[in-house]
């Protein structure tokens, strides 16, 4: 097992926002988180990140070949270090600098220079549309390219697990897909992925395992098929 | 590539320039320009490491002049002659040790930015865990600690008397020589990555850390990279001066420093440069404001420290109605003066 998340409670101030839930990620799977807004998906997902400070429960993260170590206190630059890379909600490109520089800061933590210049050509290959646009400031890009950038620079760390808060949000749909498939087929190359969502239907057909988060408690869990085909599901997030 | 060769070739013809500009200007003209001329080059060096702390990294500091007063002391202690601090120690004796230190005047200013970077770099690790307008009292309280410090140490630093008669070393070619290694510094620091991670640091703390950036860290680099640069522009400000003492390390003197960074725009090295000829260049022109002025009939009489009156209305005008300054975050580029080729170059790029 990859990750196993058990009993995550998280609290701001008084509200318990995430109520003890239990999750696990195998290596290689896409594994989504999908809820309505304010559910606590965005909140569990950056306990794993490192970005939330003082939840209780304890979450295991393997990478392959090595002990199983536990991610509780440690700072979001160790996880990264640790191969998790988090591609935040709301994108967080830095308008000022260009697709290349936003991209060569994703390889912060890395030392190899030619392998670098290979990743950026890599996430060149899988969006095109940012090599036309590799000179443009981040804040000139459109919302889905600016997504896009936000995916190619969480790859750039060549993390294990590849984490996405919302890659949907504010993207037309013909960019949902572009987007979704680019998930898949980074699945389809080896990534571990947990992937947060509203667009409940475009994630449930690309998962492996899902899980429902209904005002901090995981309510469904099960594969992606059977998600998409439950009765619970159809009518709250899939709109009937 | 082609403009690669282009822009080294122009950037040279300016270093020629300037050069030629030194090597012309001490028989040329008088004592009281050349002043003001060194005075630029210094400031530039001031501002040039403020707007790495401020502009770049945005942290809000107000401690400059306490660096600033580090570095004077040090280059001017280790060039002062062993019967200079004999004479100069009337108040209580010199500590022994320092009597005989002594260093040539470019090892002082080396020396002068490491003892204000070293400063620099543990003040940081208590204060930057601070943000915003709480940093900047904070760094304010630690430069007046510095400063009265100063005051109080006086077997070192001859408290509240000063420096006097300090051997002067300080002319074109050493203000200007320090000013072109910080500013090729600077612009090579913010055009590599880790200028990028400073900016990233700025303006989005969270995007930073979940790249890996350890922006504590990043920061407190930043805060001694920039106090270094402090240490060096108090340290030559001191020798071109020839006298120091505790009173010109106030906060008056951040001041100037500050003016310089936000006039030619926060996060910009070009703004910074042209920000110190400006002040440097107004603070003096202004002076006669502070000397009588008739006006037919009318005499307005002189008030000394209407410059810096004056001064602050300017200052508030730039920030209600110019608040990015005079460069905003953009930089100088030789591009401006060559039509662009570079519609056709981007999209041939596209399709290979």
């Amino acid at each position: 097992m990859m990750l196993d998340i058990k009993n995550l409670n998280i609290w701001y101030g008084g509200i318990h926002a995430v109520k003890g839930i239990h999750m696990n990620i195998e290596k290689g799977e896409i594994v989504t988180l999908i809820g309505a807004n304010g559910a606590g998906k965005s909140s569990a997902i950056r306990a794993i990140a490192g970005l939330v400070k003082g939840y209780k429960g304890n979450i295991v993260y393997t990478r392959s070949g090595e002990a199983a170590v536990s991610l509780s206190g440690r700072p979001p630059e160790e996880m990264v270090k640790m191969g998790i890379a988090l591609s935040p909600e709301g994108r967080r490109i830095l308008p000022q600098l260009t697709v290349e520089e936003n991209l060569r800061l994703g390889a912060y933590i890395r030392h190899d220079k030619a392998g670098v210049a290979e990743d950026i050509d890599y996430v060149y290959g899988l969006f095109p549309r940012l090599q036309e646009r590799r000179r443009q400031k981040g804040g000139t890009l459109s919302g889905g390219e600016q997504q896009m950038l936000a995916v190619g620079r969480a790859l750039m760390s060549r993390p294990d697990l590849l984490m996405l808060d919302e890659p949907s949000l504010g993207l037309a749909p013909i960019l949902v897909s572009e987007v979704f498939s680019v998930i898949r087929e980074l699945n389809r190359q080896g990534k571990t992925i947990l992937l947060v969502e509203q667009n409940a239907f475009a994630a449930l057909k690309i998962a492996s395992k899902a899980y429902v988060l209904e005002v901090g408690s995981i309510v469904i869990e099960g594969t992606g098929e059977e998600l998409l085909q439950d009765s619970r599901v159809k009518e709250a997030y899939l709109g009937g | 590539m082609k403009t690669a060769v282009r822009n080294a070739f122009l950037n040279l013809l300016i270093l020629g320039a300037l050069l030629g500009f030194l090597w012309w200007a001490p028989a040329n003209l008088d004592n009281y320009k050349l002043r003001i001329i060194n005075l630029i080059a210094i400031n530039a060096i001031l501002g040039l490491s403020l707007n790495l702390i401020y502009g770049m990294t945005g942290m809000f500091s107000l401690g400059h002049a306490g660096f600033m007063a580090v570095g004077a002391y040090v280059s001017s202690l280790l060039i002062l002659t062993v019967e200079q601090k004999n004479t100069m120690w009337i108040l209580e004796p010199i500590a022994p040790w320092l009597l005989h230190l002594q260093t040539p005047f470019v090892v002082s200013l080396v020396l002068a930015g490491l003892a204000a970077a070293l400063v620099g770099w543990v003040i940081a690790w208590p204060v930057l865990r601070l943000g915003g307008d709480y940093l900047g009292i904070a760094t304010l309280g630690f430069a007046e600690i510095i400063r009265i410090l100063i005051v109080n140490l006086t077997p070192y630093t001859n408290g509240s008397l000063g420096l006097k008669g300090i051997p002067a070393h300080t002319d074109l070619w050493m203000t200007y020589g320090c000013f072109v290694v910080v500013l090729a510094f600077m612009v090579r620091l913010m055009k590599s990555n880790f200028g990028n991670v400073l900016r990233a640091v700025r303006d989005d703390e969270i995007a930073a850390r979940t790249m890996g950036v350890d922006t504590f860290k990043v920061r407190v680099l930043a805060f001694t990279i920039g106090s270094f640069g402090a240490g060096m522009g108090g340290a030559l400000m001191g020798n071109l001066i020839t006298t120091i003492d505790p009173k010109m390390f106030t906060i008056t003197q951040t001041y100037s420093v500050l003016m310089i960074v936000v006039v030619g725009g926060l996060g910009s090295i070009t703004g910074t440069v042209i920000g110190s000829v400006l002040i440097t260049v107004m603070l003096e022109w202004l002076r006669f404001v502070e000397s009588p002025i008739r006006m037919g009939a009318f005499v307005v009489p002189g008030v000394p420290g209407m410059r810096m009156v004056l001064f602050s209305v300017l200052l508030i005008a730039v920030i209600i109605f110019r608040r990015e300054g005079i460069m905003g975050t953009r930089e100088f580029s030789w591009d401006w003066f060559f039509p662009k080729p570079a519609k056709t170059t981007q999209t041939k790029e596209a399709r290979e």
